[in-house]
């Protein structure tokens, strides 16, 4: 299993001004540098804000329903033949995915800056629900951006939005994505910077959002390991999240970052196959340069113009990574695989058939994988996957794909 | 001395304010935008601005967006609009040319190659809107000082006294100052905060300071013309392209008798008396 290397002991990313090594950064338009700022400071003054703090553990606990179980997948585990499987439930978190954690977190930092009014961009919908439940409950304004390809594929999640009292705002521009979306809540936020606050849903944007997300997202590593101790009285061997933005991935290692026998797996979209040039693995089959207020690996052509991805799962449909996953990378600490739209629905009803857990489609990502690297481990050994949410919104899709009609 | 500062020096010595066109290169089709830079110098441009197309404009509204969707179906690369620049220059050797778009393109070719290039085709300026001071720094400033490009740092109404004194030290040419708080082409000018942030800026800076976003007629123009030294207009021309997609020969016209208006009116207002 990987070694951290020597500097990795003591981590501590990013730098001041949000570089993890080369990547990350601030690369946004001269109007957001100060709003950025000022999110900076009140993001370092209530991370350690007792008051702050409590008040976040009350949301997490009584409204989100954390500590999310770790579950030992027994019969799954024997299926495969290899390591035993431990599945952390972020599928049972209210609003069914790890993104809660997050909005819950920006939505309380929203309101102690005085700010009334917050907008999101979303893909799959799941980050839109979840901001919008947040803002419903704080009583925020709250305006989604989504792609018009996502508000088509995702007609649930806009209705859930809009039952919440969200308004959601198609975006037509460029590929009308994910990518666009965000384009278009950036643009949002240039305009409206006094009242507004920019819940981002993953660990990509400028600094501090990488840092900040990570820090919400965090809960999971922390329950996660916390949880393993008390059940087989020791550290994992292996980790295992799928990465879209790399919010699920992070918050699940970033507590284990310096362990060195824990191994560090993040999984990206492999859509049709990597050779078909139809994915979302910028990781794996990418470059670095710099998109969405950061400097990270990329999808990109020969002109740095920023291509159109695939993946069967809406939420890891973006051409970006988050920074510290490509410094994990680089740094050789976390091994970032791929797996196709194929290899994702045969874990989603494998896990479905054998445990009765129907995951998201993203999930299903980590967990083909976890089918992949399971059997080539001993059965002494330790893995835990991330079940990052519920697969409830991906029925149609994957009922599409059996040629029905539901 | 670089183009952009002689450009700024003749300027003041005839009592005079730039105007500075902005398009985008490669919209609606490659082949148009060189003429397309000629016909505004010859309408009265003083420094043209032009816009290197790209998949993602963050801090563009709908007009530029489209701009760039137009030129990207033609593939309009970096290099191509250096290439442009080089072919203007034949014909040009006097009108400063500022570059203006996002930095990944630039990352893409190469900072070295980048900045080799664009001497070599004859650039005066880089405008990178998601390059801020900060991050210029440790990459692409040099090599533009080095090669004599200046670069062009925006300031905006939330930019607070530290981050207009750090462009000014950092900058050349001049301060392109973003008159409201929103995209390029939005609608919702304040005169007065105008006035009040350009004074700000001018009170610190020792660089010329440009206004832009915003400005759609003459009138605007020559208010803007007595509060700052330039005047930047952008989306009021490319929307000029957009209305003749059908008609490209209207195009060069109608953008010039934009720009001769505003030329005529920024000159009448600021005419020492
Ligand atoms: C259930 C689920 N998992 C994972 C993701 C991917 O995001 P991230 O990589 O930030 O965890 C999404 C995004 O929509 C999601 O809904």
């Amino acid at each position: 299993m990987a070694t951290a290397p020597e500097h990795l002991h003591t981590y501590r990313m990013p730098d001041e001004r949000g570089h993890f090594g080369p990547y990350g950064g601030i690369f946004v338009a001269e109007t957001l540098m100060y709003p950025l700022e000022e999110l900076k400071a009140a993001y370092e003054t209530y991370l350690k804000d007792p008051d702050f703090l409590a008040e976040l553990d009350r949301d997490l606990s009584d409204y989100v329903g954390r500590p999310s179980p770790l579950y030992y997948a027994e019969r799954w585990s024997r299926e495969l033949g290899g390591a035993q499987i431990y599945l952390k439930r972020e599928d049972l978190n209210h609003t069914g995915a790890h993104k809660v954690n997050n909005t819950i977190g920006q939505a309380l930092l929203a309101r102690r800056m005085g700010k009334r009014r917050v907008i999101a961009e979303t893909g799959a919908g799941q980050h839109g629900v979840a901001t919008a439940t947040v803002a419903a409950r704080l009583g925020l304004e709250c305006v989604v951006y989504m792609g018009e390809v996502d508000v088509e594929r995702q007609k649930l999640n806009v209705y859930r939005m809009s039952l919440l009292g969200a308004e959601v705002r198609p975006v037509s521009s460029g590929s009308r994505t994910l990518k666009d979306a965000l384009n278009e809540a950036l643009r949002d936020w240039v305009t409206n910077v006094d009242d507004t606050f920019y819940i981002i849903g993953t660990v990509a944007g400028p600094h501090p959002y990488p840092a900040m997300v990570r820090d919400f997202q965090a809960v999971i590593g922390r329950e996660a390991k916390r949880q393993i101790l008390e059940k087989a009285g020791r550290l994992p061997d292996a980790l295992v999240a799928c990465v879209g933005g790399g919010s699920n991935a992070i918050g699940l290692f970033y507590p284990f970052i310096e362990d060195d026998g824990v191994a560090l797996y993040g999984v990206e979209a492999a859509g049709l196959g990597l050779e078909t040039g139809r994915h979302s693995a910028p990781l794996c089959a990418g470059r670095p340069g710099v998109l969405h207020g950061n400097r990270t690996y990329l999808m990109e052509d020969d002109d740095g113009q920023i291509i159109e991805t695939h993946s069967i799962s809406a939420g890891l449909d973006y051409p970006g990574v988050g920074p510290e996953h490509a410094w994990l990378k680089d740094s050789g600490r976390a091994t970032y695989v791929s797996v196709t739209d194929d290899e994702a629905l045969e874990a989603f009803h494998s896990l479905t058939r054998i445990e009765g857990i129907m995951p998201a489609l993203e999930s299903s990502h980590a967990l083909a994988y976890a089918m992949k690297l399971a059997p080539q481990m001993d059965k002494e050994q330790i893995m835990i996957v991330n079940v990052s949410g519920r697969g409830d919104k991906d029925i149609h899709t994957v009922a599409e794909r059996e040629g029905l009609k539901l | 001395m670089s183009r952009i500062q002689a450009r700024f020096d003749r300027l003041r010595a005839q009592g005079r304010k730039a105007l500075i066109p902005f398009i985008t290169a490669g919209d609606p089709e490659p082949g148009l935008t060189v003429p397309l830079l000629h016909e505004m110098v010859a309408a009265g441009a003083d420094i043209l601005e032009l816009g290197v197309p790209f998949s993602d404009p963050m801090a563009d509204g709908p007009v530029i967006q489209r701009a760039s969707e137009r030129a990207l179906r033609h593939r309009t690369s970096l290099r191509q609009v250096l290439d442009m620049v080089a072919e203007f220059r034949r014909r040009d050797g006097e009108t400063p040319i500022v570059l203006m778009g996002y930095l990944n393109p630039i990352e893409r070719l190469g900072y070295g190659e980048f900045v080799s290039r664009a001497k070599a085709a004859g650039v005066d300026g880089v405008l990178t809107v998601d390059l801020p001071v900060e991050e210029a720094r440790d990459a692409l400033l040099p090599s533009l000082y080095e090669a004599g490009i200046d670069p062009i740092f925006l300031l905006a109404p939330t930019s607070p006294p530290r981050r207009i004194e750090q462009a000014d030290a950092a900058g050349r040419g001049y301060l392109y100052y973003v008159s409201l708080k929103g995209v390029t082409g939005a609608g919702h000018l304040d005169l007065e905060d105008v006035a009040r942030k350009v004074a700000a800026i001018k009170a610190l800076a020792k660089l010329p300071v440009g206004v832009g976003f915003g400005v759609k007629d003459a009138a605007t123009a020559a208010r803007m013309a007595r509060l700052a030294d330039a005047v930047v207009v952008g989306s009021a021309l490319v929307a000029k392209v957009e209305e003749n997609l059908e008609a490209p020969a209207r195009i060069g016209p109608e953008i010039t008798a934009l720009l001769v208006a505003m030329r005529r009116a920024m000159d009448a207002e600021v005419a020492p008396a």
